[in-house]
């Protein structure tokens, strides 16, 4: 499919690579987070999620805290929340998260990807955005325990995706930060980023097919 | 269930999927795109990859949590009572669960209203940004000859329709925008239902029908 994208070429890559969302959040003269050593892998937010799921574990989820609350603090600020309000926000996310750990499902989302939603739906309410009906749910049965070759693969899928999305240029990056965050009409935004959505669709598709023939 | 999307052969843009995974269309155009879901798993998978750009977006960088946040989480989640069942939501053979929604029950709770020439209309509550509607179609009737000030989709739930561009069955999306003109017309096999949503006012080629649009909200 065709979207126009923006003159990307025109456009001078800076020589630090700062978001807009980062720059942005420099001019409001917020902290953003340092340089982590060593960030766990995706299948490692799993384990920590099943642990939660199915031993109610405070470490586990203690750990996913401290690495997603901020995230999704920054998330918020970025849609135009204030500190305050999204550091609040962000403790309602985490809570979701934590009363919600049965209904994840790690053959069709990383622990991330899952996060995001959640804190995408709780955006809507927070700013007082256009509702978001969801879709018909998925039949869901006793045999849909994810396969777990299917959950591997996805989770390797979505690093893959993630190191996609830090390799494009500055310019084509920004511009799928903005349409997340909200300010950016989407007709402006290449669909043809180069990003490696192919797989992860088939990746997506699989894990759906397996839910639908456990049903039948 | 296994092999539903195959039957489908039109689906919506790339540009609407990410914009519903983002969270930032316009309540009509969430609603199409959910109601497609619904039927589409081939549009389905394609959101949860686009969902997945936001999970690797929102990884990269953060802001610091105020101290104590941990500690107050920890005494949030002691104090978490068991999740309340989710109510089961309505089913429907022809209107998928978020439009039963929206209509509040199955195809005999929409209010009708006739619009001329048989074809009846029921406008569904959403923000005023854009307008989504149910459109009935007798089996065999037209939609008048109309071009589209901004963008149109049109989905169908029951039978079929036909335009001069393609045919159109259960779960198909039809886009038009400013460049297309269409007289979309119900196969006779059965009453046509769609749901059409619309960023901008339709605009009836012929006098008659462009008299009466300011009433019928189109």
């Amino acid at each position: 499919m065709l979207i126009a994208l923006e003159p990307i070429d025109e456009t001078p890559a800076p020589l630090l690579a700062t978001g807009s969302a980062g720059r942005a959040m420099k001019k409001a003269g917020r902290r953003t987070l340092g340089k982590e050593e060593a960030t766990p892998d995706a299948g490692e937010w799993v384990r920590l999620m099943l642990r939660i799921r199915d031993e109610r574990d405070r470490a586990a989820f203690a750990a996913l805290f401290r690495h997603f609350a901020p995230r999704v603090k920054g998330f918020l600020m970025k849609s135009g929340a204030d500190a305050a309000l999204a550091e609040e926000c962000a403790q309602d996310v985490m809570t979701t998260l934590w009363n919600k750990a049965h209904l994840f499902d790690p053959s069709r989302a990383s622990v991330a990807t899952w996060i995001f939603t959640i804190a995408r739906n709780r955006r809507i309410d927070l700013l007082r955005r256009d509702r978001r009906p969801e879709p018909e749910d998925l039949p869901w049965g006793p045999e849909a325990e994810p396969d777990q070759e299917d959950a591997l693969a996805l989770q390797q899928e979505s690093e893959r995706l993630r190191a996609a999305l830090k390799a494009l240029p500055e310019a084509q990056r920004e511009l799928i930060e903005r349409a997340y965050w909200g300010d950016v009409s989407h007709s402006e935004i290449a669909a043809e980023t180069g990003l490696p959505l192919g797989t992860i669709k088939s990746r997506i598709r699989l894990a759906l097919d397996r839910l639908r023939h456990a049903m039948k | 269930m296994t092999s539903m999307e195959e039957t489908i052969h039109h689906h919506i843009g790339d540009d609407l999927l990410m914009g519903y995974s983002a969270g930032t269309l316009p309540e009509a155009f969430s609603l199409m795109v959910a109601a497609h879901l619904s039927l589409c798993d081939t549009c389905r998978a394609a959101v949860a990859a686009y969902d997945a750009v936001g999970g690797a977006l929102i990884e990269d960088d953060g802001v610091e949590m105020t101290e104590g946040s941990i500690e107050h989480a920890l005494a949030r989640i002691e104090l978490a009572s068991a999740p309340e069942p989710v109510p089961e939501r309505k089913r429907c053979a022809v209107l998928p669960a978020p439009l039963a929604d929206y209509v509040g029950g199955d195809l005999a709770s929409v209010k009708w209203r006739p619009v001329g020439m048989g074809v009846r209309q029921a406008i569904l509550p959403t923000s005023g940004k854009a307008t989504a509607r149910l459109l009935y179609i007798p089996a065999g009737a037209s939609v008048p000859d109309h071009g589209h000030g901004g963008r149109e989709l049109t989905m169908v739930l029951q039978g079929a329709f036909s335009d001069e561009i393609a045919s159109f069955a259960r779960g198909d999306v039809e886009t038009a925008d400013e460049s297309i003109v269409h007289t979309p017309i119900a196969d006779v096999g059965a009453d046509c239902i769609c749901l059409a949503v619309t960023d901008a006012p339709l605009r009836f080629r012929s006098l008659i029908p462009r008299l009466i649009q300011p009433f019928l909200k189109i």
